[in-house]
């Protein structure tokens, strides 16, 4: 018993890290096919973080209402909005997103009780930073959805989606080097 | 006799006293170096071990270090007194906060300093530095007497009150800037990053035995030294320090490659106090600011 409570914790861990580990990893291939698609006008990439709980399911709410928003989001869930690392968020500029959403629950609404109060002072110091780099602030936001508001999110997206358009795409990430400059080798 | 030989003189003395009655096990402090113009860390463990210490403004590099990760055999230490400034005292306190220390274990010798050096000033050691020689952090020091010690040396100043204005005067410029004028400056900088990780190293409350960058397994930050990798690991660098630095500024004087890190630690420590009223290295009983939260903290941002 103790030991199979052991190898589930390992391995809902594991996933937990993995799963938007990988995502990410695949998101630039998929960026690729998506330009060809729509015959080489840009689209905007959209990445949003959303938690298990009250955002994913109302965007769930969303779609078994048919309701429609644009498609140029794509979301990766997890357990919770304090789960998400500003590692993640970093890696999903890296692979070249446009603008990034995270969602959760409304504050008091946590499943857990407090990830969304953690989340949201991690968050708050996070996008001062970010802003201090230079990164445009329309591409990082922050929602609360809860599980009842398949509407709210559908608004959501598609503002996010259109400031996004407005913006342009995340050039300045896109463009940055991926090789050491020259004069950094030491000669021989 | 100068006002630091007569400060030298004192902690050599007190830490005889120390070592003799057996009531620590290690001192640590400073001792000169061959290379005029430095000084390095000293350990004694006898008494006579102590009399090459000295203070004096050349006594750059921050010693809470050694009472956690850099030297396992002297942290390990059941009792150790240390020499510590005004500012490597708030990393005592910051530790003793996130209780990476047992104070009652140790004894600080608190060292009231009117400034050391900075990286590129100059200085003979033997009086005060030139205004313009100064280290940057200790410009707008409000520490000059320690806040916190169990003896103090020297005579207690108070530390005359400097201006906001003037201390954040590059960040409220670049705060100016358009995004893309900032990326760009950053990117100047980042680029130069050889990926050393001495910044980390260096820094007193970077104390996580296997850090970010060392895992692979997802590895989220790229060890190459390219531009990506570098932005990625500077800004978590600097975020893992949110609300935590203490400002001693340790990790740009050894940064290699120039990068004004300080200009970020400043600019996430002016933010923490905004956010959350939390000065890092001042109450060893606050709250962590990231650690905690409060139900009404600003949630503006959040639609
Ligand atoms: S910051 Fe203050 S205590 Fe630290 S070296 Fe400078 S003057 Fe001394
Ligand atoms: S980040 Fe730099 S200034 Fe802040 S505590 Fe660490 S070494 Fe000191
Ligand atoms: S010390 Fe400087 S060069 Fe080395 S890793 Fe840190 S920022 Fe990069």
């Amino acid at each position: 018993m103790k030991k199979y409570f052991f190898k589930s914790v390992q391995i809902s861990v594991f996933r937990v890290i993995r799963v938007p580990y990988l995502w990410l990893k695949n998101m630039s291939e998929q960026s690729e096919n998506k330009k060809n698609e729509s015959n080489g006008e840009w689209e905007p990439k959209i990445i949003a973080f959303v938690c298990n709980w009250c955002t994913y399911v109302g965007a769930d709410m969303a779609g078994t209402g048919r309701m429609k928003y644009q498609a140029n989001v794509r979301i990766i869930k997890v357990p919770c909005t304090g789960r998400i690392d500003p590692l993640f968020l970093m890696r999903a500029f890296e692979r070249g997103a446009d603008g990034i959403l995270v969602s959760g629950c409304h504050p008091g609404d946590c499943h857990y009780n407090a990830g969304n109060y953690h989340a949201r002072r991690r968050f708050a110091a996070f996008r001062k930073l970010i802003e201090f780099i230079g990164i445009d602030l329309r591409r990082l936001q922050f929602s609360w959805v809860s599980a009842a508001e398949g509407k709210k999110f559908v608004t959501i997206i598609n503002e996010v989606t259109d400031a996004i358009r407005a913006l342009g795409p995340c050039k300045e990430y896109q463009s940055m080097a991926l090789e050491p400059p020259k004069d950094k080798v030491m000669p021989e | 006799m100068s006002e630091y030989d007569n400060i030298s003189n004192e902690i050599r003395e007190l830490a005889a006293k120390l070592l003799a009655r057996g009531e620590v096990d290690v001192v640590i402090g400073y001792k000169p170096t061959a290379l005029p113009g430095r000084t390095q860390p000293a350990f004694a463990y006898k008494p006579e071990d102590a009399r090459e210490f000295v203070f004096n403004p050349l006594c750059v590099s921050g010693l809470p270090l050694y009472l956690t990760k850099a030297k396992p055999e002297i942290s390990a230490k059941d009792r150790i007194a240390i020499v510590a400034k005004g500012c490597d005292v708030k990393n005592i306190v910051a530790l003793q906060r996130e209780n990476q220390i047992r104070r009652e274990k140790i004894k600080v010798i608190g060292v009231v300093c009117k400034g050391v050096v900075g990286k590129y000033g100059r200085c003979d050691g033997k009086t005060e530095p030139k205004p313009e020689d100064l280290d940057e952090k200790c410009r707008y020091c409000d520490v000059n007497t320690p806040r916190d010690y169990d003896y103090l040396i020297g005579e207690k100043i108070e530390s005359s009150p400097q201006s906001k204005e003037k201390e954040f005067e590059e960040i409220n410029r670049i705060e100016k800037l358009s995004p893309r004028e900032r990326w760009k400056f950053w990117e100047e900088h980042f680029k130069r990053c050889i990926k050393c990780y001495a910044c980390s190293k260096v820094c007193p409350l970077c104390y996580c035995n296997r850090c970010i960058v060392d895992k692979t397994m997802p590895r989220w930050i790229d060890p190459s030294s390219h531009a990506r990798g570098n932005l990625a690991w500077n800004i978590i660098r600097a975020q893992h320090l949110a609300g935590r630095c203490t400002g001693c500024g340790e990790c740009e004087r050894s940064c290699p490659m120039d990068i004004p890190l300080m200009l970020l630690n400043k600019k996430l420590e002016r933010e923490s106090e905004e956010l959350f009223g939390y000065r890092s290295g001042y109450n060893p009983h606050d709250p962590i600011p990231l650690a905690v939260f409060r139900e009404e903290d600003d949630d503006e941002f959040v639609r």
